[in-house]
């Protein structure tokens, strides 16, 4: 930690003013309908101090026990995806013209340079997965590359966890390691209200080297391991990651899908807050007349039977065809895919299912009664 | 030039409400009245123009034995149909009726009821004639019926989700009131269409759009019965606007015993 830094809570301002000053837009935590979603933000009075959130599975409430902390909370119900990913976006247009001739249009880039102020390690991780699925391979997408390019990450390091986090048994946090350009620590204590700040990245550095800060202390940098070190210890949430991709590809037919089936309500919540679901359809929409049409692209998900659909019908009709493939993509075939898990252990897809499914639960409960270890019974 | 596709608007059992969404297109309806001929809309005009038709629009449900005899004359003169709304595709409000003996409900509502002549049950047009497409809410949403007439017009199918609100809701970037707020929300099971637009303003979803593509009803009201709500509340839930849509109704007749 030899380049961190310390600021006191006031220089915070002038670190998000500098970032707007260098033309980003600052997109941060703030209270909205009951929760702490990401919206834009002007200065630190708009963060959510002193807010805390109690998350279990299907249920998310508000408190106020954090004291002056401006980072007390945990994730909530958006994820960066939003921004970099929008649920819908207008790849095309075309337009008949006056002589009959068809005249398409590409949507125009997004130019504006955003700034995410306060990103957790899970997320950090999920950018870096969804970094694979758009930016890896042959298939580059223009619009999520031009929303990266230009995006500034202040990542925070969580100092608690929710019942619902498990970044730990993931090795995705709760601090946060690689893919921001500034990573700050909030210490409220005896010595005040400071945040131990790291680069991350030249203009991260940068940035800092522009503030008001002083060298962390001893007493900083121990004060800001002890926060992460108590928000991993505090929990008690776990993925056991062991061969996961062997053991699902094994148990394709295990009954407990045939269980997990008759609670889910097949509605995509799940998907719709994975900060790395990327599923996709598009739309292709005329007007009245057929001289305009819109080739628009919007969430879609593994839930909804559209998204399998094909001449003759859907590929998966049956909940626990589809609960199953969300969960072996999620774990497993994802790891085929892109080299890494698709799951960042945020939790939210167990908050915020409707009916409180929780992924951890149904990987261990396959774990539990293994159809490999049946076999090897069988045999003996 | 060729003719203009012959556009018919047809009322049933109703409140109009879904017709009248035709009329709130203030913004396209010059342009529609251009592309199509409007040949029978009472609620727009009184020229009423003999079929065929090369487009039906069919609001309201089945009550009557007359109305059983019209919707197939309808059906006989029209190339397309469309129905619109959760009486023509549920059997609507008035399904209710369905759960009841209507001899009952006319003693009380009505000083003579030897006048009026009605059916046992309210039920969608698909029960009694080949529907082409239905457009489903409680009323629709008229920005989802420019676009079924866009893509009739243009022999498109129709790009109308059938999954579950929670995803319009989600995309919207709603809160959800289920997890946040403990408010009962019939989102998970109900089809898009509204744009989540109870949960917008902190309010469950009341349905109106009846039942999405694979409904799990059944979980839903176990969450929300241990969560709360009591067998009358669940039974009360599913029997509103689409109270006849299968799912919903076995559902609610499932929490009646």
């Amino acid at each position: 930690m030899s380049a961190a830094v310390t600021f006191e809570l006031d220089v915070l301002d002038d670190l998000l003013a500098a970032l707007s000053e260098r033309g980003h837009t600052l997109i941060g935590p703030t209270v909205r309908q009951g929760a702490v979603v990401y919206g834009e933000i002007g200065s630190a009075a708009d963060l959510p101090r002193g807010v805390t959130d109690e998350q279990e599975p299907g249920r998310y409430r508000l408190g106020a026990d954090g004291g002056a902390a401006l980072f007390a909370h945990n994730v909530g119900p958006s994820s960066w995806k939003s921004h970099l990913f929008p649920p819908s976006l207008r790849l095309w247009s075309s337009r008949r013209d006056g002589q009959g001739e068809l005249r398409v249009e590409e949507e125009p880039l997004d130019e504006r340079r955003l700034a995410f102020i306060g990103v957790r390690a899970c997320d950090l991780q999920a950018i870096l997965v969804q970094d694979r699925t758009f930016l890896d391979g042959a298939h580059r997408d223009r619009d999520y590359e031009a929303r990266r390019r230009g995006c500034f990450i202040v990542a925070v390091n969580c100092e608690r966890s929710a019942s619902t986090c498990f970044c730990v048994s993931m090795g995705t946090g709760p601090r946060a390691e690689a893919g921001f350009d500034v990573a700050l620590t909030e210490i409220v204590d005896a010595g005040g209200h400071r945040f131990l700040a790291e680069p991350g990245s030249e203009r991260g550095a940068d940035l800092l080297g522009a503030l008001s800060t002083r060298p962390a202390d001893g007493a900083d940098e121990r004060a800001a391991e002890a926060a992460t070190e108590r928000a991993a210890a505090g929990q008690d949430r776990a993925l056991d990651t062991d061969g996961i991709k062997e053991l699902l590809y094994a148990n394709l037919e295990h009954p407990r899908w045939d269980e997990v089936a008759d609670r889910c309500l097949s509605c995509g919540n799940c998907t719709q807050v994975c900060p790395t679901c990327f599923c996709t359809t598009v739309d292709d929409v005329t007007d009245l007349t057929g001289s305009e049409a819109e080739h628009v692209r919007r969430w879609d998900s593994c839930f909804s039977l559209e998204h399998s659909y094909i001449h003759g019908g859907s590929v998966r009709a049956s909940v626990r065809s589809r609960y199953r493939q969300w969960m072996t993509h999620k774990l497993a075939t994802w790891i085929d895919q892109f080299g890494t898990s698709g799951c960042v252990g945020c939790g939210r897809c167990i908050t915020w299912c409707p009916v409180g499914i929780d992924i951890t639960e149904e990987a261990a409960a396959i774990r539990a009664t293994d159809l490999r270890e049946g076999l090897e019974h069988a045999d003996a | 030039m060729t003719p203009r596709p012959r556009l018919a608007v047809w009322k049933l059992a109703s409140c109009d409400g879904c017709q009248l969404s035709l009329l709130d297109l203030e913004d396209e309806i010059l342009t529609l009245a251009g592309e199509v001929e409007l040949a029978y809309f009472l609620e727009a005009s009184s020229d009423a123009r003999e079929g065929p038709y090369d487009l039906s629009i069919v609001e309201g449900s089945i009550t009557t034995a007359a109305d059983a005899e019209r919707i197939r004359r309808v059906r006989a003169a029209s190339r397309r149909l469309v129905t619109i709304g959760a009486c023509a595709t549920a059997g609507g409000i008035q399904a209710l009726r369905n759960f009841a003996d209507v001899e009952d409900f006319m003693s009380v509502v009505y000083a003579s009821p030897e006048y009026v002549s009605t059916l046992a049950t309210s039920t969608p047009v698909s029960e009694h004639v080949k529907v082409d497409y239905e457009l489903h809410g409680c009323p629709i949403d008229r920005r989802q019926l420019l676009e079924v007439i866009s893509a009739f017009l243009n022999e498109r199918r129709p790009a109308i989700p059938s999954h579950s609100v929670c995803m319009e809701c989600k995309r919207r970037g709603n809160v959800c009131v289920m997890v946040a707020h403990g408010t009962a929300c019939l989102g998970p099971v109900t089809h898009a269409g509204c744009g989540a637009l109870c949960p917008s303003y902190d309010r469950g979803c009341y349905g109106c759009f009846g039942p999405m593509e694979d409904p799990q009803p059944d979980s839903l009201s176990r969450w929300m019965g241990a969560h709360g709500a009591g067998e009358l509340d669940l039974v009360r839930a599913y029997r509103t606007y689409n109270a006849g849509a299968p799912a919903f109704r076995e559902e609610s007749i499932a929490h009646e015993r």
